[in-house]
Protein backbone atom coordinates (compact mmCIF):
# COMPACT_ATOMS: atom_id res chain seq x y z
CA UNK A 1 0.00 0.00 0.00
CA UNK A 2 1.57 3.30 -0.94
CA UNK A 3 1.55 5.78 1.76
CA UNK A 4 -0.97 8.18 0.12
CA UNK A 5 -3.49 5.15 -0.09
CA UNK A 6 -2.38 4.41 3.69
CA UNK A 7 -2.68 7.72 4.76
CA UNK A 8 -6.49 7.82 3.09
CA UNK A 9 -7.30 4.15 4.62
CA UNK A 10 -6.05 5.86 7.81
CA UNK A 11 -8.34 8.41 7.64
CA UNK A 12 -11.73 6.61 6.34
CA UNK A 13 -11.20 4.53 9.69
CA UNK A 14 -11.01 7.93 11.69
CA UNK A 15 -13.90 8.60 10.21
CA UNK A 16 -15.81 5.83 10.87
CA UNK A 17 -14.67 5.56 14.19
CA UNK A 18 -15.62 8.77 14.80
CA UNK A 19 -19.07 8.04 12.95
CA UNK A 20 -19.65 4.92 15.63
CA UNK A 21 -19.19 7.20 18.65
CA UNK A 22 -20.88 10.64 17.98
CA UNK A 23 -21.69 11.32 21.14
CA UNK A 24 -18.02 12.08 22.40
CA UNK A 25 -16.62 13.87 19.70
CA UNK A 26 -20.04 15.90 18.40
CA UNK A 27 -20.81 16.56 21.92
CA UNK A 28 -18.13 18.76 22.52
CA UNK A 29 -18.47 20.22 19.20
CA UNK A 30 -22.26 20.90 20.35
CA UNK A 31 -21.26 22.48 23.24
CA UNK A 32 -18.88 25.45 21.91
CA UNK A 33 -21.74 26.03 19.45
CA UNK A 34 -24.11 26.43 21.90
CA UNK A 35 -22.15 28.35 23.71
CA UNK A 36 -20.99 30.73 20.49
CA UNK A 37 -24.24 31.04 19.52
CA UNK A 38 -25.26 32.18 23.28
CA UNK A 39 -22.69 35.03 22.94
CA UNK A 40 -23.53 35.84 19.62
CA UNK A 41 -27.74 35.98 20.46
CA UNK A 42 -26.50 38.26 23.45
CA UNK A 43 -25.25 40.82 21.44
CA UNK A 44 -28.19 40.92 19.32
CA UNK A 45 -30.35 41.67 21.69
CA UNK A 46 -28.13 44.52 22.93
CA UNK A 47 -28.73 45.69 19.46
CA UNK A 48 -32.27 45.84 19.84
CA UNK A 49 -31.78 47.95 23.38
CA UNK A 50 -34.17 50.70 22.47
CA UNK A 51 -37.99 50.47 22.51
CA UNK A 52 -38.30 48.41 19.75
CA UNK A 53 -42.41 49.29 18.81
CA UNK A 54 -41.29 53.11 19.12
CA UNK A 55 -38.12 52.48 16.65
CA UNK A 56 -40.14 51.05 14.28
CA UNK A 57 -42.90 52.86 13.88
CA UNK A 58 -40.71 56.04 13.79
CA UNK A 59 -38.79 54.87 10.82
CA UNK A 60 -40.55 56.97 8.18
CA UNK A 61 -38.90 58.63 5.13
CA UNK A 62 -39.98 60.67 2.48
CA UNK A 63 -39.40 57.41 -0.23
CA UNK A 64 -36.72 58.39 -3.02
CA UNK A 65 -35.85 56.80 -6.26
CA UNK B 1 -13.93 39.82 -20.81
CA UNK B 2 -13.64 43.14 -22.37
CA UNK B 3 -13.71 46.14 -19.51
CA UNK B 4 -16.70 47.93 -18.77
CA UNK B 5 -17.42 50.87 -16.28
CA UNK B 6 -19.47 49.94 -13.62
CA UNK B 7 -21.03 51.92 -10.28
CA UNK B 8 -23.33 51.91 -7.92
CA UNK B 9 -25.80 54.62 -5.86
CA UNK B 10 -27.19 54.11 -2.81
CA UNK B 11 -29.80 56.13 -1.30
CA UNK B 12 -29.32 55.84 3.18
CA UNK B 13 -32.81 55.91 5.16
CA UNK B 14 -31.71 57.73 8.28
CA UNK B 15 -33.32 58.83 11.24
CA UNK B 16 -32.45 60.04 14.64
CA UNK B 17 -33.89 58.88 18.02
CA UNK B 18 -33.10 61.15 21.21
CA UNK B 19 -31.99 60.06 24.53
CA UNK B 20 -34.88 59.37 26.53
CA UNK B 21 -33.57 61.78 28.86
CA UNK B 22 -33.88 64.72 26.46
CA UNK B 23 -36.33 64.17 24.38
CA UNK B 24 -35.67 66.66 22.13
CA UNK B 25 -36.71 65.69 18.54
CA UNK B 26 -35.17 67.18 14.98
CA UNK B 27 -36.59 66.68 11.73
CA UNK B 28 -35.08 64.24 8.91
CA UNK B 29 -33.83 66.94 7.04
CA UNK B 30 -31.95 69.02 10.11
CA UNK B 31 -30.36 65.50 10.30
CA UNK B 32 -29.39 65.39 6.93
CA UNK B 33 -27.70 69.04 7.01
CA UNK B 34 -25.55 67.38 10.43
CA UNK B 35 -24.61 65.08 8.09
CA UNK B 36 -23.10 66.68 5.37
CA UNK B 37 -21.68 70.20 7.65
CA UNK B 38 -18.37 68.54 7.50
CA UNK B 39 -17.94 68.24 3.81
CA UNK B 40 -20.05 70.57 2.36
CA UNK B 41 -18.60 73.63 4.07
CA UNK B 42 -19.08 77.47 2.17
CA UNK B 43 -21.23 75.48 -0.69
CA UNK B 44 -25.02 76.51 -1.12
CA UNK B 45 -26.01 72.64 -1.80
CA UNK B 46 -24.73 69.34 0.10
CA UNK B 47 -23.24 67.52 -2.90
CA UNK B 48 -19.76 67.16 -3.12
CA UNK B 49 -17.07 64.75 -5.22
CA UNK B 50 -14.75 63.27 -2.64
CA UNK B 51 -10.97 62.20 -2.84
CA UNK B 52 -11.66 58.61 -3.67
CA UNK B 53 -13.44 60.23 -6.82
CA UNK B 54 -16.89 59.19 -4.85
CA UNK B 55 -20.22 61.49 -5.34
CA UNK B 56 -21.63 62.20 -1.80
CA UNK B 57 -25.25 64.54 -1.96
CA UNK B 58 -28.79 64.88 -0.76
CA UNK B 59 -31.01 63.02 -3.22
CA UNK B 60 -34.43 63.72 -4.18
CA UNK B 61 -36.81 62.64 -0.38
CA UNK B 62 -33.47 63.90 2.12
CA UNK B 63 -31.92 60.44 1.46
CA UNK B 64 -28.30 61.31 1.78
CA UNK B 65 -26.81 58.95 -1.63
CA UNK B 66 -23.32 57.96 -1.89
CA UNK B 67 -22.09 57.30 -5.51
CA UNK B 68 -19.58 55.01 -6.08
CA UNK B 69 -16.37 56.09 -8.75
CA UNK B 70 -16.16 54.63 -11.81
CA UNK B 71 -14.77 51.06 -11.72
CA UNK B 72 -13.89 48.55 -14.23
CA UNK B 73 -13.19 45.51 -12.06
CA UNK B 74 -16.27 44.20 -10.32
CA UNK B 75 -14.66 43.03 -6.98
CA UNK B 76 -13.60 46.83 -6.60
CA UNK B 77 -16.84 48.04 -7.00
CA UNK B 78 -17.84 46.13 -3.61
CA UNK B 79 -14.68 47.26 -2.39
CA UNK B 80 -15.69 50.99 -2.76
CA UNK B 81 -19.68 50.38 -1.90
CA UNK B 82 -18.59 49.33 1.00
CA UNK B 83 -16.44 52.19 1.72
CA UNK B 84 -19.47 54.80 1.26
CA UNK B 85 -21.08 52.58 4.41
CA UNK B 86 -17.87 53.33 6.04
CA UNK B 87 -17.64 57.05 5.55
CA UNK B 88 -21.42 57.96 5.80
CA UNK B 89 -21.03 56.32 9.40
CA UNK B 90 -17.69 58.67 10.24
CA UNK B 91 -19.93 61.73 9.18
CA UNK B 92 -22.96 60.59 11.62
CA UNK B 93 -20.44 60.01 14.28
CA UNK B 94 -18.83 63.24 13.48
CA UNK B 95 -22.74 64.69 13.09
CA UNK B 96 -23.99 63.22 16.52
CA UNK B 97 -21.16 65.16 18.35
CA UNK B 98 -22.21 68.65 16.55
CA UNK B 99 -25.54 67.88 17.66
CA UNK B 100 -24.53 67.34 21.17
CA UNK B 101 -22.24 70.46 21.14
CA UNK B 102 -26.18 72.44 20.43
CA UNK B 103 -28.19 70.33 23.01
CA UNK B 104 -29.41 67.45 20.83
CA UNK B 105 -28.44 64.26 22.26
CA UNK B 106 -29.53 60.97 20.50
CA UNK B 107 -28.20 58.74 17.84
CA UNK B 108 -28.36 58.52 14.27
CA UNK B 109 -28.96 55.08 12.70
CA UNK B 110 -28.45 54.85 8.84
CA UNK B 111 -29.92 52.52 7.11
CA UNK B 112 -28.84 50.52 3.81
CA UNK B 113 -32.21 49.14 2.59
CA UNK B 114 -35.16 50.14 0.31
CA UNK B 115 -38.27 50.64 2.67
CA UNK B 116 -39.52 52.34 5.43
CA UNK B 117 -41.88 51.06 7.71
CA UNK B 118 -45.34 52.55 5.92
CA UNK B 119 -43.37 51.27 2.82
CA UNK B 120 -42.13 54.29 1.08
CA UNK B 121 -39.20 53.04 -0.91
CA UNK B 122 -35.57 54.46 -1.78
CA UNK B 123 -33.36 52.85 -4.09
CA UNK B 124 -29.88 51.35 -5.11
CA UNK B 125 -28.66 52.02 -8.95
CA UNK B 126 -26.91 49.87 -10.66
CA UNK B 127 -24.79 51.78 -13.30
CA UNK B 128 -22.98 50.01 -16.83
CA UNK B 129 -21.71 51.79 -19.18
CA UNK B 130 -22.51 50.01 -22.24
CA UNK B 131 -22.31 50.42 -26.21
CA UNK B 132 -23.88 52.71 -27.83
CA UNK B 133 -24.74 50.01 -31.41
CA UNK B 134 -27.10 47.81 -29.31
CA UNK B 135 -30.60 48.02 -29.81
CA UNK B 136 -32.75 48.97 -27.04
CA UNK B 137 -36.00 47.25 -27.83
CA UNK B 138 -33.35 43.58 -27.99
CA UNK B 139 -31.70 45.21 -24.84
CA UNK B 140 -34.97 44.93 -22.82
CA UNK B 141 -36.33 42.07 -24.36
CA UNK B 142 -33.41 40.28 -23.67
CA UNK B 143 -32.59 41.44 -19.79
CA UNK B 144 -36.23 41.84 -18.93
CA UNK B 145 -36.58 38.10 -17.90
CA UNK B 146 -32.94 38.07 -16.05
CA UNK B 147 -33.94 41.12 -13.82
CA UNK B 148 -37.01 39.51 -13.14
CA UNK B 149 -35.35 36.19 -11.77
CA UNK B 150 -32.41 37.40 -10.42
CA UNK B 151 -33.40 38.25 -7.01
CA UNK B 152 -32.97 34.65 -6.39
CA UNK B 153 -29.68 35.81 -5.52
CA UNK B 154 -29.71 39.29 -4.80
CA UNK B 155 -32.63 40.26 -2.84
CA UNK B 156 -32.24 42.09 0.58
CA UNK B 157 -35.17 39.71 1.99
CA UNK B 158 -38.56 41.56 3.44
CA UNK B 159 -40.88 40.95 6.58
CA UNK B 160 -44.03 40.46 5.95
CA UNK B 161 -46.89 40.26 8.36
CA UNK B 162 -47.95 36.38 8.91
CA UNK B 163 -51.00 36.40 7.23
CA UNK B 164 -49.42 37.41 4.16
CA UNK B 165 -46.39 34.96 4.15
CA UNK B 166 -43.88 35.83 6.64
CA UNK B 167 -41.58 36.69 4.64
CA UNK B 168 -40.21 37.95 0.91
CA UNK B 169 -37.39 37.69 -0.97
CA UNK B 170 -36.79 41.23 -2.43
CA UNK B 171 -37.38 44.51 -1.28
CA UNK B 172 -38.34 46.22 -4.48
CA UNK B 173 -40.08 43.77 -6.27
CA UNK B 174 -43.86 45.18 -4.93
CA UNK B 175 -42.62 48.43 -6.22
CA UNK B 176 -41.87 47.56 -9.83
CA UNK B 177 -44.85 48.45 -11.82
CA UNK B 178 -43.87 48.46 -15.41
CA UNK B 179 -41.75 46.87 -17.75
CA UNK B 180 -40.21 49.88 -19.41
CA UNK B 181 -40.62 53.68 -17.79
CA UNK B 182 -38.30 56.64 -17.66
CA UNK B 183 -39.34 56.94 -14.10
CA UNK B 184 -37.77 56.56 -10.42
CA UNK B 185 -40.10 57.89 -8.12
CA UNK B 186 -43.57 56.56 -9.76
CA UNK B 187 -44.11 54.04 -12.46
CA UNK B 188 -40.74 52.36 -11.82
CA UNK B 189 -40.28 49.98 -14.37
CA UNK B 190 -37.95 46.89 -14.92
CA UNK B 191 -36.02 47.92 -17.14
CA UNK B 192 -35.11 52.13 -16.55
CA UNK B 193 -34.63 54.16 -19.74
CA UNK B 194 -31.83 56.93 -18.08
CA UNK B 195 -29.34 57.15 -20.57
CA UNK B 196 -26.34 59.38 -19.31
CA UNK B 197 -23.83 58.01 -20.43
CA UNK B 198 -21.48 60.98 -18.76
CA UNK B 199 -19.29 59.78 -21.88
CA UNK B 200 -18.90 59.87 -25.79
CA UNK B 201 -22.55 59.62 -26.40
CA UNK B 202 -21.99 58.43 -30.15
CA UNK B 203 -19.85 55.33 -28.27
CA UNK B 204 -21.67 54.55 -25.41
CA UNK B 205 -24.87 54.92 -23.11
CA UNK B 206 -25.68 54.31 -19.70
CA UNK B 207 -27.69 51.30 -18.43
CA UNK B 208 -29.21 52.83 -15.36
CA UNK B 209 -30.59 49.55 -13.07
CA UNK B 210 -33.22 50.85 -10.59
CA UNK B 211 -34.85 47.39 -10.47
CA UNK B 212 -32.61 45.96 -7.61
CA UNK B 213 -31.99 45.80 -3.86
CA UNK B 214 -29.41 47.55 -1.47
CA UNK B 215 -27.24 44.71 -0.51
CA UNK B 216 -25.21 44.41 2.79
CA UNK B 217 -23.61 41.00 1.49
CA UNK B 218 -20.94 41.92 -0.27
CA UNK B 219 -21.20 37.98 -2.12
CA UNK B 220 -24.61 39.48 -3.04
CA UNK B 221 -23.28 42.60 -4.33
CA UNK B 222 -20.44 40.46 -6.54
CA UNK B 223 -22.62 38.33 -8.01
CA UNK B 224 -25.54 40.71 -9.12
CA UNK B 225 -23.68 43.66 -10.60
CA UNK B 226 -20.83 40.53 -11.81
CA UNK B 227 -23.86 38.21 -13.53
CA UNK B 228 -25.18 41.26 -14.51
CA UNK B 229 -21.84 42.54 -16.35
CA UNK B 230 -21.71 39.28 -18.08
CA UNK B 231 -25.38 39.13 -19.71
CA UNK B 232 -25.01 42.81 -20.98
CA UNK B 233 -21.63 41.32 -23.16
CA UNK B 234 -23.41 38.83 -24.59
CA UNK B 235 -26.16 40.92 -25.83
CA UNK B 236 -23.30 43.55 -26.76
CA UNK B 237 -21.93 40.49 -28.58
CA UNK B 238 -25.81 39.67 -30.03
CA UNK B 239 -24.82 36.04 -28.66
CA UNK B 240 -27.89 34.89 -27.15
CA UNK B 241 -30.24 33.47 -29.10
CA UNK B 242 -32.49 32.13 -27.11
CA UNK B 243 -36.26 33.81 -26.70
CA UNK B 244 -37.11 33.81 -22.62
CA UNK B 245 -39.77 36.94 -23.32
CA UNK B 246 -42.40 36.22 -19.76
CA UNK B 247 -46.06 36.60 -20.62
CA UNK B 248 -46.20 38.96 -17.61
CA UNK B 249 -42.83 40.36 -16.20
CA UNK B 250 -44.52 42.65 -13.20
CA UNK B 251 -46.82 40.00 -11.90
CA UNK B 252 -43.68 37.77 -12.04
CA UNK B 253 -41.54 39.85 -10.44
CA UNK B 254 -43.35 39.78 -7.47
CA UNK B 255 -44.40 36.32 -7.80
CA UNK B 256 -41.00 34.74 -7.35
CA UNK B 257 -40.38 37.67 -4.62
CA UNK B 258 -43.26 35.86 -2.65
CA UNK B 259 -42.01 32.78 -3.08
CA UNK B 260 -39.10 31.94 -0.60
CA UNK B 261 -38.71 28.03 -1.43
CA UNK B 262 -37.91 29.36 -5.05
CA UNK B 263 -39.58 27.07 -7.00
CA UNK B 264 -42.57 29.06 -8.59
CA UNK B 265 -43.23 28.58 -12.33
CA UNK B 266 -43.64 31.83 -14.70
CA UNK B 267 -45.10 31.55 -17.91
CA UNK B 268 -43.19 32.22 -20.71
CA UNK B 269 -44.81 34.17 -23.67
CA UNK B 270 -43.99 30.19 -25.54
CA UNK B 271 -46.03 29.08 -23.00
CA UNK B 272 -43.68 27.04 -21.06
CA UNK B 273 -43.23 27.52 -17.64
CA UNK B 274 -39.89 27.70 -15.57
CA UNK B 275 -39.02 28.63 -12.27
CA UNK B 276 -36.85 31.31 -11.51
CA UNK B 277 -33.90 29.33 -10.62
CA UNK B 278 -34.24 27.37 -13.98
CA UNK B 279 -34.06 30.38 -15.87
CA UNK B 280 -31.79 31.60 -14.46
CA UNK B 281 -29.79 27.79 -15.43
CA UNK B 282 -30.73 29.32 -19.12
CA UNK B 283 -28.41 32.07 -18.70
CA UNK B 284 -25.68 30.55 -17.02
CA UNK B 285 -25.26 28.15 -19.15
CA UNK B 286 -25.64 30.55 -22.12
CA UNK B 287 -22.29 32.56 -20.49
CA UNK B 288 -20.77 29.02 -20.29
CA UNK B 289 -21.00 28.67 -24.16
CA UNK B 290 -19.96 32.24 -24.84
CA UNK B 291 -16.75 31.94 -22.41
CA UNK B 292 -15.49 28.78 -24.11
CA UNK B 293 -15.03 31.39 -27.58
CA UNK B 294 -14.52 35.27 -25.75
CA UNK B 295 -11.72 35.88 -23.92
CA UNK B 296 -11.92 35.47 -19.72
CA UNK B 297 -10.95 36.76 -16.61
CA UNK B 298 -10.10 36.14 -12.99
CA UNK B 299 -12.91 37.97 -11.84
CA UNK B 300 -15.23 36.99 -14.11
CA UNK B 301 -13.87 33.25 -13.68
CA UNK B 302 -14.87 33.95 -10.30
CA UNK B 303 -18.18 35.06 -10.79
CA UNK B 304 -19.26 32.42 -12.65
CA UNK B 305 -18.39 29.61 -10.07
CA UNK B 306 -20.29 31.55 -7.25
CA UNK B 307 -23.05 32.04 -10.05
CA UNK B 308 -23.30 28.35 -10.25
CA UNK B 309 -22.56 27.49 -7.19
CA UNK B 310 -25.54 29.38 -5.87
CA UNK B 311 -28.14 28.12 -8.44
CA UNK B 312 -27.20 24.69 -7.78
CA UNK B 313 -28.41 25.71 -3.63
CA UNK B 314 -31.21 27.22 -4.67
CA UNK B 315 -32.31 24.19 -6.42
CA UNK B 316 -32.32 21.98 -3.41
CA UNK B 317 -32.82 24.45 -0.43
CA UNK B 318 -32.29 27.84 -0.36
CA UNK B 319 -31.10 27.94 3.83
CA UNK B 320 -28.01 26.32 2.89
CA UNK B 321 -26.82 29.77 1.53
CA UNK B 322 -27.33 31.50 4.86
CA UNK B 323 -23.33 33.03 4.34
CA UNK B 324 -23.89 34.28 0.98
CA UNK B 325 -27.07 35.45 0.02
CA UNK B 326 -28.86 38.74 2.12
CA UNK B 327 -31.61 37.43 2.15
CA UNK B 328 -31.21 34.13 3.09
CA UNK B 329 -28.68 35.62 6.01
CA UNK B 330 -31.35 37.67 7.57
CA UNK B 331 -34.07 35.37 7.08
CA UNK B 332 -32.40 32.67 9.04
CA UNK B 333 -31.26 34.83 12.06
CA UNK B 334 -34.74 36.44 12.21
CA UNK B 335 -35.82 33.02 13.04
CA UNK B 336 -33.32 32.05 15.43
CA UNK B 337 -33.42 34.82 17.26
CA UNK B 338 -37.08 34.86 18.04
CA UNK B 339 -37.09 31.32 18.34
CA UNK B 340 -34.33 31.34 21.39
CA UNK B 341 -35.89 34.65 22.49
CA UNK B 342 -39.87 33.45 22.29
CA UNK B 343 -40.89 36.48 19.72
CA UNK B 344 -43.82 35.85 17.72
CA UNK B 345 -43.12 36.73 14.21
CA UNK B 346 -45.35 39.51 14.08
CA UNK B 347 -44.02 41.03 17.42
CA UNK B 348 -41.93 44.86 17.17
CA UNK B 349 -38.24 42.91 17.74
CA UNK B 350 -38.81 41.15 14.80
CA UNK B 351 -39.44 44.00 12.59
CA UNK B 352 -36.63 46.38 14.47
CA UNK B 353 -34.03 43.36 13.76
CA UNK B 354 -35.32 43.24 10.30
CA UNK B 355 -33.98 47.12 9.70
CA UNK B 356 -31.01 46.57 12.28
CA UNK B 357 -29.60 44.09 9.73
CA UNK B 358 -29.44 47.22 7.27
CA UNK B 359 -27.71 49.23 9.61
CA UNK B 360 -23.94 50.58 8.34
CA UNK B 361 -22.87 51.88 11.71
CA UNK B 362 -21.47 48.52 12.87
CA UNK B 363 -22.01 48.69 16.39
CA UNK B 364 -25.81 48.94 15.55
CA UNK B 365 -25.91 46.14 13.38
CA UNK B 366 -26.97 42.70 12.64
CA UNK B 367 -25.72 42.34 9.79
CA UNK B 368 -22.39 43.33 11.09
CA UNK B 369 -22.69 41.64 14.13
CA UNK B 370 -22.74 38.25 11.92
CA UNK B 371 -19.78 39.68 9.44
CA UNK B 372 -17.75 40.39 13.08
CA UNK B 373 -18.42 36.56 14.03
CA UNK B 374 -17.42 35.58 10.61
CA UNK B 375 -21.07 34.38 9.66
CA UNK B 376 -20.91 35.84 6.50
CA UNK B 377 -19.08 35.52 3.25
CA UNK B 378 -16.03 38.24 1.97
CA UNK B 379 -15.81 39.14 -1.06
CA UNK B 380 -13.06 41.59 0.00
CA UNK B 381 -10.90 42.65 2.73
CA UNK B 382 -10.91 45.34 5.36
CA UNK B 383 -7.87 46.84 3.77
CA UNK B 384 -9.08 47.07 0.26
CA UNK B 385 -12.20 48.90 1.81
CA UNK B 386 -10.09 51.28 4.24
CA UNK B 387 -7.79 51.66 0.88
CA UNK B 388 -10.88 52.55 -1.25
CA UNK B 389 -12.07 55.08 1.63
CA UNK B 390 -9.45 57.58 0.42
CA UNK B 391 -7.87 56.57 -2.93
CA UNK B 392 -9.54 56.11 -6.32
CA UNK B 393 -9.61 53.29 -8.53
CA UNK B 394 -6.37 53.41 -10.57
CA UNK B 395 -7.74 52.69 -14.12
CA UNK B 396 -10.44 54.81 -14.79
CA UNK B 397 -10.72 58.82 -14.82
CA UNK B 398 -11.97 58.91 -11.00
CA UNK B 399 -8.24 58.35 -10.49
CA UNK B 400 -8.21 62.12 -11.86
CA UNK B 401 -10.43 63.61 -10.22
CA UNK B 402 -9.37 62.31 -7.11
CA UNK B 403 -6.28 64.05 -7.44
CA UNK B 404 -8.10 66.93 -7.99
CA UNK B 405 -10.30 66.89 -5.17
CA UNK B 406 -6.86 66.25 -3.03
CA UNK B 407 -5.52 69.51 -4.41
CA UNK B 408 -8.90 71.01 -3.48
CA UNK B 409 -9.34 69.78 0.06
CA UNK B 410 -5.86 71.23 0.55
CA UNK B 411 -6.72 74.44 -0.71
CA UNK B 412 -4.42 74.40 -3.18
CA UNK B 413 -7.03 75.10 -6.35
CA UNK B 414 -10.95 75.90 -6.57
CA UNK B 415 -12.88 74.13 -9.03
CA UNK B 416 -16.28 72.74 -10.04
CA UNK B 417 -16.18 69.16 -10.73
CA UNK B 418 -18.55 66.65 -12.20
CA UNK B 419 -18.87 63.05 -13.63
CA UNK B 420 -17.00 64.11 -16.91
CA UNK B 421 -15.45 67.59 -16.37
CA UNK B 422 -13.66 69.69 -14.02
CA UNK B 423 -12.81 73.29 -14.47
CA UNK B 424 -10.54 74.72 -12.80
CA UNK B 425 -11.44 78.40 -11.55
CA UNK B 426 -9.08 81.45 -11.00
CA UNK B 427 -6.03 81.76 -11.62
CA UNK B 428 -5.93 79.04 -14.08
CA UNK B 429 -9.45 79.32 -15.58
CA UNK B 430 -9.69 75.84 -17.52
CA UNK B 431 -12.13 73.33 -18.44
CA UNK B 432 -11.07 69.36 -19.24
CA UNK B 433 -13.55 67.68 -20.59
CA UNK B 434 -13.47 64.05 -20.01
CA UNK B 435 -15.76 61.81 -22.78
CA UNK B 436 -13.06 58.25 -22.13
CA UNK B 437 -13.92 57.35 -18.50
CA UNK B 438 -11.56 54.02 -19.06
CA UNK B 439 -8.68 56.97 -19.67
CA UNK B 440 -7.63 57.58 -15.86
CA UNK B 441 -5.65 60.56 -16.99
CA UNK B 442 -6.18 63.63 -19.40
CA UNK B 443 -2.98 64.23 -20.82
CA UNK B 444 -2.98 68.03 -20.77
CA UNK B 445 -4.54 68.06 -17.31
CA UNK B 446 -2.50 65.96 -15.83
CA UNK B 447 0.75 68.29 -16.71
CA UNK B 448 -1.27 71.32 -14.56
CA UNK B 449 -1.96 69.12 -12.06
CA UNK B 450 0.94 68.30 -11.29
CA UNK B 451 2.94 71.68 -11.76
CA UNK B 452 0.35 72.99 -8.89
Amino acid sequence: MSTEKQQEHLNRHVDETEDMQPDVGNGEMDEAFVEDLDTLLDEIDEILEEDSQEFVENYIQRGGQ
Amino acid sequence: MKRRIYGLETEFGIIWTPDVAHRKTLTVQNVVMYLFREIVAGRMYPDVFLENGARFYQDIGCHPEYATPECDDVAELVAHDKAGERIITRLASTAERRMRNDGFYGKISIFKNNLDTPGNTYGCHENYLMERHVDFRQLASQLIPFFVTRQVFAGAGKIKPSHRGYYAISQRAEHIREEISIGTTTARGIINTRDEPHADREKYRRLHVIVGDSNMSEFSTFLKVGTTGIILRMIEDNFIQQRFALRNPVKAIRDISDDVTCKHPIELQNGKRLSAVELQWQYLECAKRYLEQAESDATTTQIMARWEYVLTCLESDPMQLDRELDWVIKWKWLQTYLSKRGFEWDAPQVKHLDLKYHNVRQEESLYYTLENRSEVERIVKNEQIRHAEHFPPERTRAKFRGKFIKKVNEGKILCGVNWSYIQLYEPYQILYLSTDPFKPEFDEASRTIYSI
